[in-house]
């Protein structure tokens, strides 16, 4: 065995810092870019990108692209069009997934690998090919909802959420790691005499935690990031989230800073929610790696 | 009531056939260990008593009803496991209270059944730790406890001791025998470690590749062996066995001899023992000894190694045709290594098996 005597490995950690030094500094800078940038008027912020002042909140400063986006579109709004839509898809799609993969992984079945071969094999298919049949069955749907039978699911929150429910991603997630727990703790818990559904509750998901943030983290990211699809299927401002959004600055003549105003509120859902569960991400992360 | 038969069971994995046909009767309250090689299906065996595994063919009753086709959470058995199984997420008194959860007990059943758990496995300051404050003799305990709380007729054990040190599997050996004659439940219980199976077993079955060996009493089987796998599987250190020539055969008497052995008559329990031919002849290390009065058997050989122990000497020694030889002495004994020797034994200890 090789000694590593304290200079070298003093000088080891020092490498190691600085190189995730380097890294968080890459990964902040355009976030800073972007709430510095959201204070200057539109003259300054083009100007100050030719030097580090682009990173560095000085010159005139003001809130005053915020005031000007408020006005231009319902920010507030959209926010909550996203956080509604996105809420409630991450929240049903931890559910339904993991109960599907609970039968695939726990549950003998006949026919449950080909099912979970199709359900994988959904991942290869981009979402651009199959997103017009799926616009011509949703705009045909019934729903029934507070003001009775509807034809149609277009401009809805429903239209946004109920095709993301399952994914195949999210099911191999939980594929993945249900196949990890221990099955003597399923086949314990069965002799006990709980059942099925019990065991989902009170075994699986209390061990699930760090595949539960991983999965939400993920789906949070893609449904807040929904473009095309409310594009095509939501008309109406009462239901628009805020990628779509975006659209309002782009008009004429495009306003930068108001744009920067825009993106940094809508990051903040974000933050807020990704700072809530890094603690579990970075468990799950841990789990899944090689540990030394 | 909880009597348990097994009837023509078989298991097939696809073409691999675990379980060749088994046909096993377990009485109420009885202590039944299934012995046998790593991988002859013993833990098969016992998944498919529990419910775990679905069986392929043949009848499983408990209780006098068929078993086949229920879940495991309607045969009324508990269950410990090899790896303890105990859920890492709840408290110790979580898991032992699990099953009694699951059902919907009141908050004082729960309690007071618990409690008696706790007491009769010594555990009461542990119920509130986390399994992954335990030792493994712990965690055993508490998988143990949550096996005994529901009171159930049957009982299966998986290598419960297989993960302990040799001195925690002696106390948790007894321990388990004492629960045995303190519940009265009938107990299947599966191990490869024969000391095991002799100390806590009423009834010993000997597996090897799906198929039963050998149903009996410890003392049964480990006198009476049915064939050469069963006697070299049971006892320790393990039988000798000695290629012998039959020189004569007389009723059920044999003469055997080979180059190291003189001749010498015995009976011959075992079919399949011509005169002329040849037979395996099996030599318990206890039964083997250099007194001159020791019987009427002997072998010549010489001294390559001892073992002392203080109570026992484990003699190696090698016969003049250079086959090894284990003698097992109950005393404290010097030998020279090198020495010639001859050993008697008492030819009605001998076993007398075909090739
Ligand atoms: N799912 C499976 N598919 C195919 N073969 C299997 C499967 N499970 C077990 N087997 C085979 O069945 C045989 C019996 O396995 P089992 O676990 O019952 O052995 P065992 O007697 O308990 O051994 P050990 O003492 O090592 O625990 C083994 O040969 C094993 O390879
Ligand atoms: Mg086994």
């Amino acid at each position: 065995m090789a000694t590593i005597s304290a200079d070298s490995r003093g000088l080891r950690l020092a490498v190691r810092y600085t190189v995730l030094g380097i890294i968080a500094i890459i990964f902040v800078f355009p976030l800073v870019f972007m709430l510095v940038s959201s204070l200057k008027p539109d003259a300054q912020l083009l100007a100050d990108t030719a030097s580090l002042r682009a990173f560095l909140p000085v010159g005139d400063i003001s809130f005053d692209n915020y005031t000007a986006a408020f006005k231009r579109a319902p920010v507030g709004l959209f926010i909550m069009n996203s956080v509604i839509v996105t809420g409630i898809t991450v929240v049903l799609s931890l559910l339904v997934c993991s109960m599907a993969a609970f039968a695939f992984v726990f549950v003998n079945w006949k026919g449950r690998e080909l099912v979970l071969t199709i359900i994988l094999a959904t991942l290869i298919v981009p979402f651009e090919t199959i997103a017009i049949p799926l616009l011509l069955i949703s705009s045909k749907l019934p729903w029934i909802g507070l003001d009775g039978l509807k034809w149609g699911w277009l401009n809805s929150y429903h239209v946004q959420i109920v095709p993301f429910m399952a994914d195949g991603l999210t099911i191999y997630l939980f594929v993945q790691y249900f196949k990890d727990l221990p099955g003597e703790l399923i086949e314990a818990a069965r002799v006990e005499g709980a059942t099925w559904g019990q065991i989902y509750r009170r075994i699986v998901m209390p061990l699930a935690g760090p595949v539960l943030a991983t999965a939400a983290i993920l789906k949070f990211l893609a449904m807040y990031n929904q473009y095309l699809w409310p594009l095509m299927v939501v008309q109406e401002e009462g239901y628009r989230p805020v990628m779509v959004g975006l659209q309002y600055f782009f008009q004429l003549n495009r306003a930068w800073g108001e744009i920067m105003a825009y993106l940094s509120l809508i990051t903040i859902p974000v933050l807020a929610f990704y700072l809530y569960l890094q603690k579990a991400f970075i468990a799950s992360i841990a789990s899944t790696g090689v540990k030394g | 009531m909880a009597a348990i038969t097994l009837k023509g069971l078989k298991k097939s994995y696809g073409q691999a056939h675990v379980i060749k046909g088994v046909d096993i009767d377990i009485e109420d309250g009885e202590f039944v260990v299934f012995v046998g090689p790593s991988g002859c299906g013993k833990s098969t065996l016992l998944r498919m008593i529990a419910g775990l595994e679905d069986i392929s063919d043949g009848t499983l009753t408990i209780g006098g009803k068929v078993m086949n086709d229920l879940p495991p959470k309607d045969r009324g058995v508990a269950m410990v496991f090899q790896s303890y199984a105990i859920f890492p997420h709840m408290t110790v008194r979580e898991n032992v209270a699990f099953g009694l959860t699951i059902s919907g007990a009141s908050k004082e059943e729960k309690e007071t059944k618990v409690a008696e758990a706790a007491r009769i496995l010594q555990m009461e300051h542990l119920m509130d730790r986390r399994p992954s404050q335990l030792s493994g003799g712990q965690r055993q305990r508490v998988a143990i406890g949550r096996a005994i709380v529901r009171k159930p007729q049957v009982f299966l054990f998986d290598e419960p001791l297989s993960n302990l040190d040799a001195a925690l599997r002696m106390d948790m050996r007894m321990e388990i025998g004492k629960l045995h004659k303190a519940l009265g439940a009938t107990m299947v219980y599966v191990t490869h470690d024969q000391v095991e199976a002799m100390t806590l077993a009423d009834k010993i079955v000997v597996l090897k590749d799906g198929l039963v060996q050998q149903i009996g009493s410890p003392m049964e089987l480990y006198h009476h062996p049915a064939n050469a796998f069963v006697a070299g599987f049971l006892g320790s250190p393990g039988m000798n066995f000695l290629e012998v020539d039959v020189k004569e055969v007389n009723g059920d008497r044999a003469t055997v001899s080979n180059a190291a052995l003189d001749p010498v008559t015995l009976t011959a329990r075992h079919p399949g023992i011509k005169a002329g031919g040849k037979a395996r002849l099996g030599l318990r290390p206890q039964y083997l000894s250099p007194d001159a009065d020791a019987g009427a058997g002997v072998l010549h050989g010489k001294i390559a190694l001892t073992e002392r122990l203080g109570s026992e000497t484990i003699v190696e020694a090698v016969t003049t045709d250079g086959k090894p030889l284990i003698v097992a002495l109950a005393r404290d004994a010097v030998f020279e290594i090198g020495t010639p020797i001859s050993l008697r034994f008492d030819p009605e200890t001998a076993h007398l098996f075909a090739l």
